[in-house]
Formats: C-alpha cells, sequence, structure tokens
C-alpha cells in the first residue's frame, strides 16, 4: 500500500505497536478479507452439508458402463453434465470445463486491471475490467444454459429414473429429478444457485467500478485500491468454485 | 460491500478534516442514522434493555404457568388475549414463550445489546481512535438489527403465534408448517429476523476486527491493550466464523420450509401419511447450528468477561492478576469454542466414540476458565476494593460463573448427560454460567461507563439495591432449578400435573418458590431501568475520571464530541492496570503517561522503555495519515 499513500516508514520493531496499519493494508482491504474469512465458513457450511448427504446415501457400485438414472443411488456427474449447446452427442464435462475456464481467465485479466491500477492507467484498467465482466456474464450465461438444460432433463424419457409408481420423471426441480435421490438436485441447484449469485453480486461491483474508473474518480482520488478490493473478491469468488466444482462434477 | 466502503471512506476523511467541518449534523444523522460509534452504542444499548425487558416478561408469563399450575390467568387476558383460554395459557402459546424468551436474550440482549453496546463504545476509545473503521458499516450493522428487531416484534402479534419449536428451531419440528401453529408464519419470520441479524453481526464483527488491528493509538500495542478490548477482538472472530454457518443453515431451512426440498427432512408421516420429502437429514441441521451456538456462547460470555476484568481491576486497585494468562485463556476459549459443538448432541445416537472426543475437548475449556476465575479473585486478594455498583456487579459474575461452571463439569460428561439432557438441571446451568452472568456483565459495564456514556452518574443507592435484589434473586431462582432438573423433569414442558407419579406434588412448592424469586428478580429491574433513564437526563454531573481508570477513554472531555479528542489523540506508553504502583504518589498512573514522568515508580525493564518514547511519539505523522486517505 505503500505506492498508494506515501506514510512515512515505521521502523519494523514497531509495526505491531500502534498508530500504523501493522498489516500494510487499508481498514477497507481488511474489511473485504475479514468477509471473505466469513464466506468461507458460509460455503464451507454448505459443502460439508453436500459431503454428509451425499455419503448418507448410496452411491453407483456396479460398472461404470451399466449405469443408469435411478432414485435409488447417486448419479455419476459426467453421466448426467454430457452436453455441449451447438453439439449433439456425447460430451461428458466439456461445457462445464469451458466455463471453468472462462470463470479462471477472469481471474487474469482481474489481476491485470489491478496491475494497470497500480501504474495507473486509466484506459488499461478500463479494458482489464470490461474483459472481466464479459467473462464474468459468460459465465453467468453458461450457467443460466446448463441450468436450463439440467431442468429440462434427458430427451430420452427411458434414460429418466422412475418415481415411486414406475412412471419416468419428466424433468428436475427441488422435489424430484431424472438422475438420482432428490437431495441430488437440491444440492446442486441451492449450491450452483448460490455460488452464482456471488458471481452475479461480484459482476455488479465490477460494473460499479468500471463506472468510476471510467468517470475518473479513481484518478482524482489519486489511486485505484477500490478495483484491488473488488479484485479479492472476484478471485475468491473463482476460489470457491473450484471448490464446487470439485465437489459437483468430479467426485 | 465495495460502494458501502468507498462511501465510509469519503465520510471518514470530511469528519476528521476539522477545518472544513463548520456545521453541526441535522438531527436525523446525529441521533438516528448516526455514524459516530458513541451515538450508535447508545442505540444498541438502549434497544438491548427494551428487549431485555420484553424477554424477562415473557418468562415471567411461562413461570406463572410451571409455579402455579392452578392459578386463573384471565387478568393476563386484556395483554394476551386468545392466548389466555378459560383462565389458562394456551399449550402451544408456552412453547412460543419458551422460544421467543430464548431467542431474544440470546441474540437481541446478549448479543447485540452486550457486545453492540460495549465493543461500538469502547473499542475506539480504548484503544485510542477517533472512530469505527467505517462509520457507515456500522450504521449499517445497526440498522439492520433494527430491522431485525422488527421483524421479530411483529411476529408476537400474529394470529399463529411466533415461531415456538425452541431457540434452537430443530427441524423437522421447525421445517414442518403443518406441525405446530408457530411453524407456519411465525418461523418464516424468525427466520428472516435472524438472516437479517446475521448480516448485522457481520457488518459489526468486520468493523471491531479491523478497528482494533488497523486504528490503534501510537503506542497500544497489542500487549497494551485492555482486556476489554481483547475480549471484544476475540468475540468479533469468534462470530465472524460462526454465524456465516448459521446463515447456510437458516437458508436450507427456508428452502425445506417453503420449496420443497429435502436437506434436513426424510421419511416422515404425520397422521398417517407419508411426506414426499427423502434422504435428508435432522441431525445435520444440528451439526450446523450448534456449530454457530456453541461459540455464540461466548460471543456472549466474552464481552462479559472483558468488563469485568476492567472493572474489578479499577476497583480493586491493583493490576489484573496474570494479564497474559487473561489473553491465553480468551484465546484458548476460542479455539476450543469451535470443536466443542457436539456436546449438546450426546443423545442424538451419535456414535459413543465421537462423544467421548467431543467430551474430552469440552472438559478442557474448564481449564481456561478455571484461570480466569482464579484471576480474578487473586486480582480482588488484598486490593483496597471499593465497592461501587459495577464493581458488585463485576464479583457478582465471577460468582455465578463459578457456580454455573461447576455443573457444566458434570454436563460436558457424555454419559451423565443422557440422564440430564433437556433437564431443568441444563436450563440451570446455562441460565448461570451464561446468561445471568454475562447479563451481571451487561450491568457492570452500563454502571461503569455511563458517565462517559452521558456525562453524569448513576445514583448508587440505587446501584446497591438493585444488586443485592438481582444477585439474591437470580440465586434463588436458578439453584433449587438444579434439584429440580436431577429429579427429572424435562424443559419445555407446559405442565407436569399427568406425570404418573405425582412427582409434580414433590416439587410443587419449588416450582412456586421459583417463580416467586423469578417476578420479584425481574420487578426489581424497574429500579435499574429508572435510575438508567432518569439518571441520563437528571443524574449528578460526573468528572472526567471518576474511578480513577487508567484506560484512554477517560482522558477525553467529559461530554465526548465527534472525533473523541479535541486536538492530537494521546500516545500509550504503558499497560492499563498500573494501580497502586509502589512508589507512585497517585495510585493510578493512566495509560498516556509517558515513564519518563514517573521515575520514582519505574521498574527497571521499563526505565529501559524511556528511549522509545521518542520513537513512539514519533508515529503521529503515520497516525494521522493513516486517517487521511
Amino acid at each position: 500500500m505503500s505506492s498508494i499513500h506515501a506514510a512515512p516508514a515505521v521502523p519494523e520493531k514497531l509495526t505491531w505497536a500502534g498508530g500504523s496499519e501493522p498489516l500494510k493494508a487499508s481498514y477497507g482491504k481488511l474489511m473485504m478479507w475479514f468477509f471473505l474469512l466469513s464466506d468461507t465458513f458460509t460455503f464451507s457450511a454448505l459443502l460439508v452439508s453436500y459431503g454428509m448427504i451425499r455419503f448418507s446415501q448410496p452411491a453407483w457400485t456396479g460398472a461404470h458402463e451399466k449405469f443408469y438414472f435411478a432414485t435409488t443411488h447417486w448419479p455419476i456427474p459426467e453421466k448426467v453434465f454430457e452436453a455441449m449447446p451447438f453439439f449433439h452427442g456425447e460430451a461428458p464435462l466439456v461445457f462445464v470445463g469451458i466455463m471453468t475456464f472462462i470463470l479462471i481467465f477472469s481471474s487474469v485479466t482481474m489481476v491485470l486491471a489491478v496491475e494497470a491500477g497500480h501504474r495507473g492507467d486509466r484506459a488499461a484498467v478500463e479494458k482489464w475490467l470490461l474483459w472481466t465482466i464479459i467473462g464474468g456474464f459468460t459465465f453467468l450465461g453458461s450457467q443460466a444454459w446448463e441450468w436450463s438444460h439440467f431442468i429440462a432433463g434427458p430427451h430420452d424419457l427411458v434414460k429418466a429414473a422412475k418415481d415411486a409408481l414406475g412412471n419416468p420423471i419428466v424433468g428436475a426441480n427441488l422435489t424430484e429429478n431424472p438422475y438420482g435421490p432428490p437431495a441430488f438436485a437440491d444440492l446442486f441447484f441451492f449450491i450452483t444457485g448460490f455460488h452464482g449469485t456471488h458471481v452475479f453480486s461480484g459482476v455488479i461491483l465490477i460494473i460499479m467500478v468500471f463506472f468510476n474508473t471510467a468517470t475518473g474518480l479513481y484518478d482524482r482520488r489519486g489511486h485505484y485500491e477500490m478495483v484491488e478490493k473488488v479484485g479479492l473478491y472476484w478471485h475468491f469468488v473463482d476460489l470457491v468454485w473450484v471448490f464446487v466444482f470439485t465437489f459437483f462434477y468430479l467426485v | 460491500m465495495a460502494t458501502a466502503t468507498l462511501h465510509a471512506n469519503d465520510a471518514h476523511a470530511h469528519g476528521h478534516d476539522h477545518e472544513h467541518e463548520h456545521h453541526e449534523p441535522g438531527f436525523i444523522r446525529k441521533y438516528i442514522f448516526s455514524e459516530d460509534h458513541k451515538t450508535i452504542a447508545k442505540q444498541y444499548l438502549i434497544t438491548g434493555i427494551i428487549w431485555a425487558f420484553f424477554g424477562g416478561a415473557l418468562s415471567i408469563i411461562f413461570r406463572l404457568q410451571l409455579g402455579f399450575p392452578n392459578m386463573n390467568l384471565d387478568w393476563l387476558k386484556p395483554v394476551l388475549g386468545e392466548w389466555i383460554v378459560e383462565g389458562k395459557l394456551e399449550k402451544e402459546f408456552y412453547l412460543a414463550l419458551v422460544t421467543m424468551h430464548g431467542t431474544i436474550m440470546v441474540f437481541f440482549v446478549l448479543t447485540a445489546g452486550l457486545s453492540g453496546t460495549f465493543s461500538n463504545f469502547l473499542i475506539p476509545l480504548q484503544i485510542g481512535a477517533r472512530d469505527m473503521a467505517s462509520g457507515f458499516l456500522n450504521m449499517l450493522s445497526y440498522w439492520f438489527f433494527f430491522l431485525s428487531s422488527v421483524i421479530m416484534f411483529a411476529s408476537l402479534f400474529i394470529e399463529t403465534g411466533p415461531a415456538s419449536g425452541g431457540w434452537v428451531i430443530y427441524p423437522p419440528l421447525s421445517a414442518l408448517p403443518q406441525a405446530m401453529p408457530g411453524s407456519g408464519l411465525g418461523m418464516t419470520m424468525w427466520l428472516t429476523s435472524m438472516t437479517f441479524f446475521i448480516v448485522s453481526q457481520l457488518l459489526g464483527g468486520v468493523n471491531y476486527i479491523t478497528t482494533v488491528i488497523n486504528l490503534r493509538t501510537r503506542g497500544m500495542s497489542f500487549t497494551k491493550m485492555p482486556l476489554t478490548i481483547w475480549a471484544f477482538f476475540f468475540t468479533a472472530v469468534l462470530g465472524l466464523l460462526s454465524f456465516p454457518v448459521l446463515l447456510s443453515a437458516a437458508l436450507l431451512l427456508i428452502f425445506d420450509r417453503s420449496f420443497g426440498t429435502s436437506f434436513y427432512l426424510s421419511e416422515i408421516y404425520i397422521g398417517g401419511e407419508a411426506l414426499p420429502n427423502v434422504g435428508g437429514s435432522a441431525i445435520l441441521y444440528q451439526h450446523l447450528f450448534w456449530f454457530l451456538g456453541h461459540p455464540e456462547v461466548y460471543i456472549v460470555l466474552l464481552p462479559a468477561l472483558g468488563i469485568t476484568s476492567e472493572v474489578i481491576a479499577t476497583n480493586a486497585r491493583k493490576p489484573i492478576f496474570g494479564y497474559r494468562a487473561m489473553i491465553g485463556s480468551m484465546m484458548g476459549i476460542t479455539v476450543l469454542a469451535f470443536i466443542v459443538w457436539a456436546h449438546h448432541m450426546f443423545v442424538t445416537g451419535m456414535n459413543p466414540f465421537l462423544g467421548s472426543v467431543f467430551m474430552f475437548l469440552t472438559l478442557i475449556i474448564a481449564v481456561p476458565s478455571a484461570v480466569k476465575a482464579f484471576n480474578y479473585i487473586t486480582t480482588l486478594w488484598k486490593g483496597n476494593i471499593i465497592f461501587t455498583p459495577g464493581m458488585l456487579f463485576s464479583i457478582g459474575l465471577v460468582s455465578l460463573f463459578i457456580s454455573g461452571g461447576v455443573t457444566g463439569i458434570i454436563l460436558g460428561n457424555s454419559a451423565l448427560d443422557i440422564n440430564l439432557h433437556d433437564t431443568y438441571f441444563v436450563v440451570a446451568h446455562f441460565h448461570l454460567v451464561m446468561g445471568a452472568a454475562s447479563f451481571f456483565g451487561l450491568l457492570a459495564g452500563v454502571y461503569h461507563w455511563f458517565p462517559k456514556l452521558f456525562g453524569r452518574m448513576m445514583n448508587n443507592t440505587l446501584g446497591y439495591i438493585h444488586f443485592w435484589l438481582t444477585f439474591a434473586g437470580v440465586y434463588c431462582v436458578f439453584f433449587p432449578m438444579h434439584y429440580i432438573g436431577i429429579a427429572g423433569f424435562p424443559r419445555r414442558y407446559y405442565s407436569f400435573t399427568a406425570l404418573a407419579n405425582n412427582a409434580q406434588d414433590t416439587f410443587a412448592d419449588m416450582n412456586a418458590f421459583i417463580s416467586i424469586a423469578a417476578i420479584l428478580t425481574f420487578a426489581s429491574q424497574a429500579i435499574f431501568a429508572f435510575n438508567f433513564f432518569y439518571s441520563i437526563f437528571k443524574g449528578k454531573k460526573a468528572t472526567q475520571n471518576p474511578w480513577n481508570s487508567n484506560t484512554l477513554e477517560w482522558t477525553t472531555p467529559i461530554i465526548v464530541g465527534h472525533g473523541n479528542w479535541e486536538g492530537e489523540i494521546p500516545a500509550v506508553y504503558r499497560w492499563p492496570y498500573d494501580y497502586s504502583k509502589p512508589g507512585s504518589a497517585s495510585d493510578f498512573i493512566p495509560q498516556n503517561v509517558p515513564f519518563s514522568a514517573t521515575p520514582e515508580s519505574n521498574l527497571p525493564e521499563e526505565n529501559e522503555e524511556i528511549a522509545n518514547e521518542k520513537e513512539i511519539e514519533g508515529l503521529l505523522a503515520v497516525q494521522n495519515d493513516v486517517y487521511n486517505h
């Protein structure tokens, strides 16, 4: 932070002696860090719930190629998420892989925006923030496609899991789904939805920061710390996605 | 979050740019949507006091039912209306009363009212800061709490009654609207209210932690901080890490209730009809809830312990015994608080091995707790004790903390808990150790810091009467309750008259005694309310440092203005507990007195610190710079 507001140097032995910022971070940045710490616990609680519910239910024990959808066992993720837009046929986990790549790439553009902010290069900050916004919206759009595909269920009703009366389940919702036990879709909707909400608020924040950059507010203020703070949030949201992705798609 | 910080940043920079500060803020900005930590603290305090009277009144109503099951309650009809059926309290409403009493007391009084008041008030004043790190978020924190209060309060007046599943709102009782009347709209409002409450707590917690780290005045290292600030710091950490888990738990419950999911529900039959929900786990909710619920106990208690440390050292005119041990034990409690939650769940059918692990961890908490109790007693030992009302309440806290803590060791045993679980023994235990003890801490804080809050003194005589009635009353209420618990009386039961062995008859007198004691104790709080509100306007004017205390808040003007100190914030050179120091003419040396000014009382190692004083003063430019960006 010393590059942003030139404070007189504090002797090292007085770092924690008060009167200065011992972690070399402004209060706003510290607040963001502590907020993220608490948000970590929110997501951890959800993912632990996922783990507990999932492992209390039977998994598919048969051969991989013999797997079929039924409410009596947990589905294998790559059998559920195998569709791609504009592509007919099976492409297990390819689409979600692209989504993940886009989100992680938007973290890279965010880093570049923060770096440009350190240099005070307003045009570059605007450029990279814009790319990050595009990345964020693309991710959200992809998630919307993924959700609608998930909700629609398999085209071929023969594949769908059967309900208690033996009829195929059409479409996924919060009470039943054609892939497996109700908890599968419940958790999928809740946790990816909760994460998506975070991404959405992140995009809104970045748009506001973009606006402030474009109107020259940070130039007048003399530093681009707000870009850094929102950047922290954005990286956190990406990091959480890595865990959500691992839990829902890989394990 | 980002914009909020942004505005606060602006407001902050302006607020401290004194040359531009010509105008007084208007009434609304000054008293209602205020960003000044002192005003926000008062808002929390007064809201907390109002809630405490509501919470207490609810408990009196159900104590009437428990103590005098045959009493005609028709005289309550003007207040309770339809909840009185043929002179009796409606059964479902009894459960609502217990639930709301717990919720109000735990969250609104002892969390928001206690740490909301004193963290807000004392953190900036005792560490030497102009205000909280973000005044704007601090204001939001209070108003989220207020919104949550309004919703919870409104839920008391709806036709189906407020939430009734106990303050822990275990599913499936809370998840199925058809389970009981209170699980309908009342529970929805409970969950909505708590969601806002959690937001308020997180905003507050982030602010407290950041303020303590970044805004200490020059010289105020962590090892020179008053124990109150240490306690508020740990409290904020506990809240920051545990409330989000309750948020997750509450959100999942909202989905189960309103959107048909089955996170907590599985294989439930109502009237022979199977519900469609499968695959969830009610125990999962209990794990999530108690991951907050147990740290919550310490969120409630630690601020009270911090206040007590300060009040006891000041009024015993002695340094606190074991300053570092106090910090260490609070740190130990903070860490352990997160890994003992399942001791609330010994009888859920949990693996007994897991139970023994949690039992072991639980019993370890007795060690730091005992360290604290011993340190309070050894601080009092041979002190020149001044019995102010604040001091009496602090000593009362130590007493309650010990007598309630001893039964904690009993309850922490997973085998004994089979017998005692959900009996009045548990109720007696936690009311002493966390309920009454924290309440005493709150009162000690109010009596002690009233001169700083309002610039006037409270009446001492009324304070003494209030203390003795409350102290005796609390023991009369909760001590006999242990026996009722050992006898096997379960909590949250409307009536015991139908027990086969006529157990109620044997204990009827004791239950009546408890109820009478509870009514008297509650009534004596009116003395406090009168003293408090009367003294705000008509109390004797306070002097600048009425208790001859060392901490920084007493160096501010009697009526503290915006920004707390006129001129520069004082620097700090010594710890806050230099009371009755050998060699010193005065029996207290405030924190802002440099060692170079007190050669007669310095210890050898303190003489060496004189060399550092110039460097500490040299930090002034850095400190002012922190405020200016």
